[in-house]
C-alpha cells in the first residue's frame, strides 16, 4: 500500500465528517446527563433536527436559516421531554424512548415533500494558500463551519462545565437533586435549560447530516447515530474533551467500513455496516471492566425530582 | 411557570383505567387538529382510521393478526419492564426468532429431512426455535447487564441494526430462492412449515391463538407465582427484594429470556404465519410499538391484550388512510409516538393532582 498524502488527507477529512454530528450530538447530552437527566431521545431530537433543518434551508435557500430552523425543531423536541421528565416526573428512558417513536415519525412527516431533493453542502472554509497545503490544508483549514463549531463548543461547554461556578452547580444537581435543592438550587429550573441545550445540540447534529455531510433528505438518515452518540457519552465518562476523542474513534469505525468497501475487499457489505454498532457494545464492555461499579455516571442520573417544600 | 405535583392520598383503580383511556382520546384529538392543519377532513380520516376497519371482516381479521405479534411482544416486555429492565431491542429478537425458527422451514423444503417420519413435527420444532432464538438474542443484553453492569438499553438497541443486517445478509446470500429471479426473497415454506388458516379464504391463522393464551397465563404469573411477585418487587423495591432474599440477578435473566423469548416467538409467527417465506425485512416495527402497547397496557397483560388491539387497529387504518386518502402512512408513527407521549403523561395524572403556578414562586 502506498502512503499518498492525498488519499491520506482524505481518509482523514472523511473520519472527522463521520465524527462531527456524533459529537454534537453527545456534547448536548453530557450537559443534559451532567444535570441528571438521562435523554434517550437523542435519535428523535436529531432526526427532526436534519428534517426541519433541510426544509427551511431547501424553501429559503439558506444553509443558515435551515441550521436555525433545525437546531429549533431539537429544542421544541426536547421541550417536550422536558415537560414529561422534569414537570411531570415521568420515567425517562420511557420518555426518551416516546421521544425517538414520535421523532422518527414527524421527521418523514416533513421531509415526506422533500425526498429526492438535492441542495449544495454547507460552505467549506477556504484559505488561499494554508487549504492547499498538503496532508492537512483540508484537513485543518478547509472544514465546513460545522466542524469548527463543533470542536469551539467542545471547548467552551468543557471549560463551563468544570471551570465555572454555574458549571459546578450544574453538576452538583445532577450528583445530588436533593441537596441542590435544600441549598435553594432551582433543580428543575436547571434541569430545563440542560435539556434544552442538549435538545439543541441533537438538532444541529441532525443539520449536519442533511445539510453537508449528505446534503439531501432521507427517511431514517440518522441510523442510529442518536444511539452511538449515547454510548459515546458512557465512553467519554461524562467529560466533554474525551467526547472529542470517542467521536473520531466511532467517526473511525464508520470510515473503516467505507474503506474496506472501496478496497474491494470480500467483507459481506451488511457486516461492514454493521461495525459501528458492533463497535459500541464492545466499547460499552471494556469501559464496564474500568468501572464496574458505575461509579463515573452522575449519582442522580435517570433519577425524577419531585421537590417537596 | 411552575408545575406542583401532589401524591394523591390514595389510589384509585377507576383513575388508573380512565388515564390510558383519556389518553388515547387526548391523542386521537392531537391527531385530527394535525390532520385537519394538513387541510383534510378530520371526520373523513377518524372513519378510515377507526371506524371502517371495525365494519368489515376482513379488516377485523388483518386487526387480530397484526395484533397477535404486538401482543406476544408486549407481555414480555412487561416482564423486563416491571422488573425495571430496560429491554428496547425487542425488534432484534423479533427478527433472530423469525430467522432462526424460518432457517427450519428452509431446512426442510421440498421434503427433506421429513423421510418417515412425515412433515407434522416441523410447526413445532420451528415455534420452539423461533422462542429460542429470540431467547438466545436476548441473553447478549441480559448477561452483558447482569455481570458487568453494562446498560441493556443501548446494548439491546444496538443489536437490532445488527439482526437486520444479519437477515439482510441471509436472504440476500444463503437463503436466497436459487429460482426467484435474483429477488432477495428464500422460497415459499411447505405448507408443512406453514401455520394454517382457520377459515377458508381469511387471513387469521392458527399464530393468532397465541396471544390470548400467553395472556392467560403471563396474568396467572404476575398475581399468583412467586415468580411473578419477584419480579414486580425487584422493580419496584429493589432493597426490600435483597432483603428478603430474592436474587435479583436469576430474576433480571429470567425476565430478558421470557421476553426475549416471547419476541422470537412473534418473530416465527409473521414468518411462518402471515409472510409465508422470508425477506431482508420481515416487520413494520412490531419491536418498537410493543413498547407502546406494553405501556397502554399499563404493564398487565389484559390491558396489554387490549392495547395490542388499539395498536394494530391504528397500523389496519394507517394502510387504509394510505390508500383511501393519500395520508403519509408516517402519520401512523407520529401518532403511535403521541400516543405513548399521552399515556406516559396521564399516568403521572392517575397518581397526583396537578398544581400550576404562574409567575413568582409561592
Amino acid at each position: 500500500m502506498s502512503f499518498d498524502p492525498q488519499q491520506i488527507q482524505d481518509i482523514l477529512v472523511i473520519i472527522v465528517a463521520a465524527a462531527t454530528p456524533l459529537l454534537l450530538a453527545a456534547i448536548g447530552e453530557v450537559v443534559a446527563e451532567r444535570a441528571g437527566v438521562l435523554n434517550l431521545g437523542l435519535e428523535g431530537m436529531m432526526i427532526v433536527g436534519a428534517s426541519t433543518g433541510f426544509a427551511f434551508a431547501y424553501l429559503t435557500d439558506s444553509t443558515m436559516v435551515g441550521v436555525i430552523a433545525g437546531v429549533m425543531g431539537g429544542v421544541l423536541m426536547s421541550a417536550i421531554f422536558a415537560f414529561l421528565t422534569i414537570g411531570l416526573a415521568t420515567n425517562q428512558v420511557a420518555a426518551g424512548l416516546a421521544l425517538t417513536i414520535f421523532g422518527r415519525g414527524l421527521a418523514n412527516l416533513i421531509g415526506g415533500g422533500f425526498v429526492g431533493l438535492k441542495r449544495a453542502g454547507a460552505p467549506h472554509l477556504y484559505i488561499p494558500g494554508l487549504s492547499d497545503l498538503p496532508l492537512v490544508g483540508r484537513l485543518i483549514f478547509g472544514e465546513d463551519f460545522f466542524v469548527y463549531f463543533a470542536i469551539l463548543l467542545t471547548g467552551a461547554v468543557g471549560y463551563w462545565l468544570m471551570r465555572t461556578r454555574a458549571g459546578l452547580t450544574l453538576r452538583a444537581v445532577g450528583e445530588n437533586h436533593i441537596s441542590g435543592h435544600s441549598l435553594g438550587v432551582p433543580v428543575r429550573g436547571i434541569r430545563l435549560l440542560a435539556v434544552l441545550f442538549g435538545g439543541g445540540c441533537a438538532g444541529l447534529a441532525g443539520c449536519y447530516l442533511s445539510l453537508s455531510y449528505t446534503p439531501f433528505w432521507s427517511p431514517d438518515m440518522t441510523a442510529g447515530r442518536g444511539w452511538i452518540a449515547l454510548a459515546l457519552v458512557v465512553f467519554a465518562s461524562w467529560k466533554p474533551w474525551r467526547a472529542l476523542a470517542g467521536a473520531i474513534l466511532f467517526g473511525g469505525v464508520a470510515v473503516l467500513a467505507l474503506a474496506f468497501q472501496g478496497l474491494g475487499v470480500p467483507i459481506p457489505a451488511q457486516l461492514l455496516n454493521s461495525l459501528p454498532y458492533l463497535t459500541t457494545i464492545i466499547v460499552l464492555v471494556v469501559l464496564s471492566l474500568r468501572d464496574s461499579r458505575g461509579a463515573l455516571a452522575p449519582a442522580s442520573l435517570g433519577q425524577a425530582f419531585i421537590p417537596d417544600r | 411557570m411552575r408545575i406542583d405535583l401532589d401524591a394523591r392520598p390514595q389510589r384509585s383503580a377507576l383513575r388508573e383505567i380512565l388515564a390510558p383511556v383519556g389518553a388515547l382520546i387526548v391523542a386521537i384529538l392531537i391527531g385530527g387538529i394535525v390532520i385537519a392543519l394538513m387541510g383534510r377532513s378530520t371526520i373523513e380520516a377518524f372513519d378510515v382510521y377507526f371506524v371502517e376497519p371495525l365494519s368489515q371482516s376482513y379488516s377485523l381479521q388483518a386487526i387480530a393478526v397484526k395484533a397477535s405479534p404486538l401482543i406476544l411482544i408486549a407481555v414480555g416486555l412487561a416482564f423486563c419492564y416491571r422488573a425495571n429492565l430496560w429491554n428496547i431491542g425487542a425488534e432484534g429478537q423479533f427478527i433472530a426468532g423469525g430467522a432462526l425458527g424460518g432457517w427450519l422451514g428452509l431446512l426442510t423444503y421440498g421434503g427433506a429431512y421429513q423421510g418417515a417420519l412425515g412433515g407434522w413435527w416441523i410447526l413445532a420444532a420451528m415455534m420452539i426455535l423461533g422462542a429460542l432464538g429470540g431467547l438466545l438474542y436476548a441473553m447478549i443484553p441480559a448477561l452483558l447487564r447482569v455481570w458487568l453492569n453494562v446498560s441493556e438499553i443501548l446494548t439491546s438497541l444496538m443489536l437490532v441494526y445488527v439482526a437486520q443486517l444479519g437477515l439482510d445478509w441471509l436472504v440476500r446470500g444463503p437463503w436466497k430462492d436459487p429460482g426467484g429471479h435474483n429477488l432477495p426473497v428464500s422460497v415459499n415454506l411447505d405448507p408443512e412449515a406453514t401455520l394454517p388458516i382457520l377459515f377458508d379464504g381469511g387471513s387469521l391463522h392458527l399464530g393468532v391463538l397465541l396471544a390470548p393464551i400467553v395472556v392467560a397465563i403471563a396474568a396467572v404469573v404476575f398475581s399468583k407465582t412467586l415468580f411473578g411477585y419477584q419480579v414486580r418487587l425487584v422493580g419496584s423495591a429493589p432493597k426490600a427484594a435483597r432483603f428478603g432474599g430474592f436474587n435479583d440477578r436469576t430474576i433480571a435473566i429470567a425476565a430478558f429470556a421470557i421476553s426475549g423469548g416471547l419476541a422470537g416467538l412473534a418473530g416465527v409467527v409473521e414468518v411462518s404465519g402471515r409472510i409465508g417465506q422470508l425477506l431482508p425485512s420481515i416487520s413494520p416495527g412490531y419491536g418498537f410499538s410493543a413498547i407502546i402497547v406494553a405501556f397502554l397496557g399499563r404493564l398487565s397483560p389484559v390491558g396489554i391484550f387490549i392495547a395490542g388491539l388499539v395498536l394494530a387497529l391504528t397500523f389496519v387504518g394507517g394502510e387504509d388512510a394510505q390508500i383511501a386518502l393519500h395520508l403519509p402512512g408516517d402519520l401512523t408513527l407520529a401518532f403511535q409516538g403521541v400516543l405513548l407521549i399521552c399515556v406516559l403523561a396521564a399516568d403521572v395524572l392517575a397518581r397526583y393532582s396537578l398544581r400550576f403556578t404562574w409567575g413568582a414562586r409561592s
